[in-house]
């Protein structure tokens, strides 16, 4: 009887799109990172440092030496090192005698997202409240928005050693500086979504004298979840990034901002291991971002009209 | 029979009673009003069914909304069972429908229908007995864990009905509900209202700008105008009961179709003439 119910057909539909689509985000993502190699190396290749291979292989000697046309000092195994370098950056041991760079990166990488997490999920506390409070309190709107704007261009860097220092609460401090990147976006978008009900479905409530907490329960909420599931996305990566600054004045140095502060100290020997520290610092901010973002489909999917494909 | 009404019947059988409304909105820009709603007199009876026709913009939402107290009167007084509509709103003795379903998304078609029971905080066992139950009633019945949008407009504003109708109202407004219907659905959907109304015996109220849905619905049609809103004639439509689709072929219903057109067209001509010549022609025209 499936094919009688016009919704089996339409799911159906939907889940060979999605496998279609998922097909292509993964080829689209490896292309994309192919490309960005492409570009670093052919970067590297027109105007980094000459190089050469000297070498026998199977009895034949191979001698090549390439020099770039041009020179910019971007582009110098200094701040550019090959990829191949970075890549094996990780393998070796970050001290002497030491595990290898990569498992004290991952580790570091741990601790940091501990931080961000905890800072996460204080931040999306604050802000819901926030933008709860603001949606029934116009007053309140009114008069504190413009500090929570302002709060927002304050610089982290200079905001960060006043909690650490201020507060000394070790890796909650942290925790905090990460929370305050991450309320923002969460109250600006749910004060979007807590509005974005229609106004006839406020009539219908108002209609079964519901009060207020039924129409923020059943219907407000309900109707902001897309909203601020959106700004969670936001905050997730920016939780990462206000972990590892917040890191840098505290004395913490179990974190991915206590390795890029150490790193940093050998820059000039060896810049592979500093960008090694950046890519991780990356992928933890995508891995973030993509828990939240399975969370969301978790919860959306199904329960929230589907998105219109563009034509 | 009078511009504002048919004669005071007893009291206790009154649901609803508009007497001497007027309803002004701040205009836009210079500080005037628009007079949305003038001097408005009518008193609807238990089991009516009453429709109010009109051009657009004469007022019939406003005053269903004046009803439905989701907006109050600038004069006068409207009572629903003999006490204020604000009282009878808390008092949960509205069913309402918008010409859009506005079903939640978020809720399967079940849930939509049980969402004023959960207001009322009703025990969950007789929610999903009573959704169950009206959903029957709309012939939906295999569609309860559907999402309002897998289903098609037609159902959509059934599914509206059966959850307006959950509190067992004691006034069912409708404001359009099947203007956006194509009109073979419409004409089932009048089909199912009727059947509804019969069986409940709930009072309705409903608004629409078809003369044919207006007669073949109605026990009384309300007849507006627009600037300022005025009701100007109300037909009483004496077509028996239990009607189906060959209703819609009795000679009786074309007179009284003819009859809503010829009184709706005076309005147009009277505004074309001038408000004030049009009244006194308009009133010395009719029969008493
Ligand atoms: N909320 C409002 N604010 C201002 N003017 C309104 C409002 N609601 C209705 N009106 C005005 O009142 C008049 C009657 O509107 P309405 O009751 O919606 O008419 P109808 O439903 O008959 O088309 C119109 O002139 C409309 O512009
Ligand atoms: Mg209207």
């Amino acid at each position: 009887m499936a094919s009688a119910s016009p919704s089996a057909e339409r799911t159906a539909a939907v889940a060979a799109r999605d496998g279609i689509g998922r097909g292509r985000r993964t080829l689209g993502v490896v292309v994309l990172l192919l490309l960005l190699a492409v570009a670093w190396e052919g970067a590297k290749w027109l105007a980094g440092d000459p190089w050469r291979i000297h070498a026998g292989l199977a009895g034949i000697a191979i001698d090549y030496e390439h020099v770039p046309p041009f020179q910019i000092r971007l582009a110098s195994d200094l701040n550019l090192p090959h990829l191949w370098t970075i890549a094996a950056a990780f393998a070796e041991p970050a001290q002497r005698n030491g595990p290898p760079l990569l498992g004290v990166l991952v580790q570091a990488a741990g601790f940091t997202f501990l931080e961000a997490a905890v800072g996460f999920a204080i931040g999306a506390v604050l802000g819901l409240v926030l933008a709860i409070v603001f949606v029934h309190v116009r007053l309140l709107e009114r008069s504190l928005v413009p500090y929570v704007v302002a709060s927002q261009t304050v610089p982290i860097i200079a905001v960060a050693p006043v909690i650490v220092v201020g507060l000394k609460a070790g890796w909650f401090s942290v925790a905090l500086i990460a929370s305050y990147l991450t309320f923002f976006p969460v109250t600006m978008g749910a004060l979007r979504g807590l509005r974005a009900a229609d106004p006839r479905t406020i009539e219908l409530m108002r209609s079964y004298a519901a009060g207020t907490r039924d129409v923020l329960l059943k219907l407000r909420l309900p109707a902001a979840a897309p909203y601020i599931f959106t700004a969670l996305k936001v905050s997730a990566t920016a939780s990462v990034v206000g972990a590892i600054i917040g890191e840098l004045p505290s004395s913490i140095r179990s974190g991915l901002g206590g390795a890029i502060l150490n790193l940093n100290q050998y820059y000039a020997t060896g810049p592979a291991r500093l960008w090694a520290a950046i890519l991780v610092a990356a992928a933890l901010g995508i891995l973030f971002f993509t828990i939240v973002w399975l969370v969301e489909r978790w919860v959306l999917t199904g329960r929230y009209r589907p998105e219109v494909e563009p034509a | 029979m009078t511009a504002t009404g048919p004669p005071p019947r007893p009291a206790a059988d009154v649901v609803v009673q508009a007497s001497g409304v007027d309803k002004e909105f701040p205009a836009s820009g210079h500080g005037g009003r628009v007079v949305a709603l003038q001097g408005i007199d009518l008193a609807i009876r238990r089991g009516e069914f009453v429709t109010l026709i009109g051009p657009s913009g004469c007022g019939k939402s406003t005053l269903l909304r004046l009803i439905g107290d989701l907006t109050g009167p600038t004069r006068g007084t409207v009572t629903v069972n003999g006490k204020p509509a604000h009282e009878a709103r808390l008092g949960r003795e509205y069913g309402m429908v918008f010409q859009a379903p506005v079903l939640f998304d978020w809720r399967t078609v079940e849930r939509n229908v049980e969402l004023p029971l959960e207001v009322m905080r009703r025990p969950r066992a007789e929610r999903q007995a009573r959704a169950r139950e009206l959903l029957a009633l709309v012939e939906l019945s295999e569609f309860g864990r559907h999402r309002p949008w897998q289903l098609s407009g037609g159902m959509q504003q059934r599914v509206a009905i059966a959850r307006a109708l959950a509190l067992d109202p004691a006034i069912l407004l409708m404001d359009e509900p099947f203007g956006a219907l194509d009109e073979m659905t419409r004409e089932r959907m009048n089909l199912e209202l009727l059947r509804i109304w019969e069986r409940t015996g709930t009072t309705v109220v409903f608004v629409t700008h078809s003369i044919p849905e207006a007669v073949f619905l109605s026990t009384r049609v309300v007849v507006m105008s627009a600037r300022p809103g005025r009701i100007t004639d109300v037909i009483e439509i004496d077509l028996p009961r239990g009607r189906s689709v060959e209703t819609r072929e009795v000679e009786r219903y074309f007179e009284l179709v003819t009859e809503v057109r010829e009184s709706l067209r005076a309005e147009e001509r009277e505004h074309a003439v001038g408000p004030a010549a049009g009244e006194r022609a308009r009133l010395e025209g009719l029969p008493a």
